[in-house]
């Protein structure tokens, strides 16, 4: 650590681009994990729906792919994000 | 850089150059003309499929599908038979949509017209007045602004905490997740074949057996591509379909 410290005072613009590429892997990583959970739930409560009543199942198909729509924004927004920070 | 490989930035893979002396806001470069192309494929390929024969053959056949896809699939399930008015529009967006789209998988072409934001944010501002607009002629200003803000049957102490939601939502998170969605899709497909495909030729140039893996999920890639092109065309056609029967006919 302090190794890395001391090569970082020697050339601050290479610290700062290292912590560009840190905080953008931060900030998707951070955003791909609700939606991950939330797409999860979503697809696993449709597939009950669906083999439970087979017959609604085009209902359900479609409901589902909304609710993935909606849940898959947020990650998205994560990953715009993290290529509009920059150092 | 990544095991040695040069992974160009960001703005080199999606960027091109104007052509043929064109310069500024009029500046004609690859994106512009793959839209043009894509506008000329959409028209040329419904202008052919017109003919009403009773037993469809060949283009027609493969145009009643898409309509019917449209119709049963995106609008009877969302707006109800009321919505069969907006089957021309949402149609029409679907198909543009796919063929820009698709240009991501198409050999010698590679770019997703839509991994550019200036046409899925155009698109979604053409959506939201729509909404609006067919709001505030089905409801009126007052009725569109109440069922909007007012959503019945909430508690009346939380429309201090509700209606600042329905409000943001409406006005800002409709149209950025909207335009976004699309946008942030096809932009990532496109980094990730990008990305396979640079492995794949470094990993190919340096030991030719080491290209088998990666190659071979870049094929995968490109059919997985194929069916999100697909998925965000219909997303985007079915959450116009919801926004716009959402502001026709508000939830009782």
């Amino acid at each position: 650590m302090h190794h890395l410290l001391m090569l970082a005072a020697q050339d601050p613009g290479e610290l700062q681009k290292g912590l560009t590429a840190v905080g953008r892997g931060i900030v998707y990583g951070g955003a791909a994990i609700g939606p991950g959970i939330g797409i999860g739930i979503v697809v696993g409560n449709a597939i009950t729906a669906m083999s439970r009543q087979p017959e609604a199942a085009g209902v359900a198909r479609t409901t589902m792919f909304l609710g993935i729509a909606f849940t898959e924004a947020l990650a998205l927004f994560g990953f715009v994000l993290a290529f509009i920070i920059s150092g | 850089m990544l095991l040695g490989l040069d992974v160009p930035p960001i703005s080199h893979l999606v960027r091109w150059e104007n052509l043929f002396g064109t310069s500024g806001p009029f500046g004609i470069n690859k994106v512009v003309l793959l839209t043009w192309l894509a506008v000329i494929i959409v028209l040329t390929f419904f202008f052919i499929a017109r003919k009403r024969e009773l037993v469809p053959r060949g283009s027609q056949n493969f145009a009643e599908a898409i309509i019917d896809f449209v119709r049963n699939d995106i609008i009877l399930q969302t707006m109800g038979s009321e919505g069969l008015y907006w089957t021309p529009f949402l149609l029409t967006l679907f198909s543009f949509i796919f063929v820009c789209n698709i240009f991501e998988i198409i050999p010698a072409i590679q770019m997703p017209v839509t991994a550019r934001m200036a046409i899925p944010f155009f698109m979604t501002m053409i959506v939201y007045f729509i909404y609006h607009f067919m709001g505030i002629k089905h409801q009126g200003v007052g009725g569109y602004f109440k069922s909007m803000l007012f959503p019945p049957g909430v508690p009346k102490a939380l429309y201090l905490l509700v209606s600042p939601i329905e409000f943001i939502t409406f006005f800002f998170t409709r149209p950025l997740s909207l335009s976004v969605r699309l946008f942030a899709n096809m932009l990532a497909g496109h980094l990730l074949l990008v990305t396979f495909s640079i492995l794949t030729a470094a990993l190919f140039s340096a030991t030719y057996i080491g290209a088998i893996v990666p190659g071979s999920l870049l094929v995968a890639l490109y059919g997985f591509e194929f069916l999100v092109a697909v998925l965000q065309a219909f997303i985007f056609t079915i959450l116009t379909a919801v926004y716009i029967g959402g502001s026709m006919h508000p939830e009782h």
